[in-house]
């Protein structure tokens, strides 16, 4: 397993997740693998793969249900899509829009790129 | 679990290798012990196992001293040494021999690692590539279920799929009971797996924090050349200085740059310390 240094390694485990339920793998009340199988499948450390687990049940993701294991939460997939839209206003966003003005690249270009794709 | 007072020890003669140190270890943690070359990490580790004995000071496990090589402590801990000869028997000979000694000893463990490790028992140890050899050694030393492991420079002579073997069965250990302190120069290799680092430098602990603490209180930035930023620590390349700064966050957004941070301890060992410790400069 390859981790980015640009962010801690339990916030890249709680994407892998959001990328599981934003691309509907994992669905709303579906079971996920334990703390330990997520350590094993990551090759992390135990703790990481738990903090991890800690702050998707902070964010309301996933549940734990004593003695059966984690659950992904009945309203999870709107949960990380309004997470995940603002991260991307917040974060995402503003770096493209630099990077943008850098390169002198206007909104009218990426317009029309835009649209003659879609069509 | 293991606990080091002021421990001194020396090579015939010459200057003290490791002079008044202290360490702690407690159950439950993977520690990562870093250090340069002839720091004497082995030599610690050597100590620790009761292989070799300290000038001064002493070094327990469970209360037990571990120079005196009792039984009760012997059966606690195993070293996997970096280096090793192994007999001229087969692996499921040697695995009878040595594992009645730990009163835990899993053959069930040992061998579905062996299976992932893709290591025939029924073979002669010595015929086998030193990467062989090692990978049977990591199955043993897991299966002895003792509370301390040992490991000087594990994944070395590892290859690549291996390495990866070895970070998921390390990962898959029940820790409660038990630690492992990781000997390594492969940050890269190890640095998902540890939730401690400690640096030998100078015969002493100059440095020993969990990953959290770190996370918490540095922060891991690329920044501009001319950027008036105040850090505590920065390497010139490319695209800036790659700089670690004070945080003082609960929550970070970067992720720990292990080699930066060594560097950064090994040439600002009390500049990082202070920091730690609240001390403003």
């Amino acid at each position: 397993m390859h981790f980015s240094e640009n962010k801690p390694i339990y916030l890249q485990i709680t994407d892998y997740f959001y990328d599981q339920i934003l691309t509907k793998k994992w669905g709303d009340g579906d079971n996920i693998p334990s703390v330990r199988e997520v350590a094993v499948l990551m090759e992390v450390n135990p703790n990481t793969a738990l903090r991890a687990f800690h702050e998707l049940q902070n964010n309301g993701i996933v549940s734990n249900k004593r003695g059966v294991g984690y659950f992904v939460t009945a309203d999870a997939y709107d949960k990380v899509l309004d997470l995940k839209k603002k991260e991307f206003f917040d974060i995402k966003l503003p770096s493209l829009f630099k990077y943008m003005k850098l390169l002198h690249i206007s909104m009218e270009e990426l317009e029309a790129l835009y649209y003659s794709d879609s069509d | 679990m293991l606990s080091i007072n002021d421990l001194s020890f020396s090579y015939k003669s010459s200057t003290p290798l490791i002079q008044n140190l202290d360490l702690n270890v407690k159950a439950g943690g993977i520690y990562g012990l870093l250090g340069l070359n002839g720091a004497g990490k082995s030599t610690l580790l050597n100590i620790i196992s009761g292989m070799l004995f300290p000038k001064k000071g002493t070094c327990s496990l469970h209360g037990n001293l571990t120079k005196t090589r009792s039984i009760e402590t012997l059966r606690e801990l195993y070293i996997l040494p970096e280096q090793f000869d192994l007999p001229k028997i087969t692996g499921d000979t040697y695995t009878n021999i040595h594992s009645p000694l730990y009163p835990r000893f899993d053959r069930k463990v040992m061998n579905e690692i062996l299976k992932v490790f893709e290591v025939d028992p029924s073979k002669q140890l010595n015929s086998q590539s030193f990467g062989q050899r090692k990978k049977f050694l990591i199955a043993f030393s897991i299966a002895t279920n003792s509370s301390l492991l040992l490991f000087d420079e594990p994944t070395n002579g590892l290859d690549i799929p291996s390495k990866s073997q070895f970070r998921r069965i390390v990962a898959s250990l029940e820790l409660q009971n038990r630690a492992i302190l990781i000997s390594t120069h492969q940050v890269r290799d190890l640095g998902s797996m540890i939730d401690h680092m400690i640096v030998l430098k100078d015969g002493k602990i100059v440095f020993n924090r969990s990953m959290d603490e770190i996370e918490m209180k540095l922060a891991f930035q690329t920044i501009d050349q001319d950027s008036p930023k105040n850090y505590l620590y920065g390497e010139e390349t490319l695209g800036g200085i790659q700089a670690i700064l004070p945080s003082y966050e609960e929550k970070s957004q970067e992720g720990i740059d292990l080699e930066l941070l060594f560097n950064s301890i090994i040439l600002k060992t009390e500049k990082m310390n202070d920091h730690f410790n609240g001390v403003s400069s």
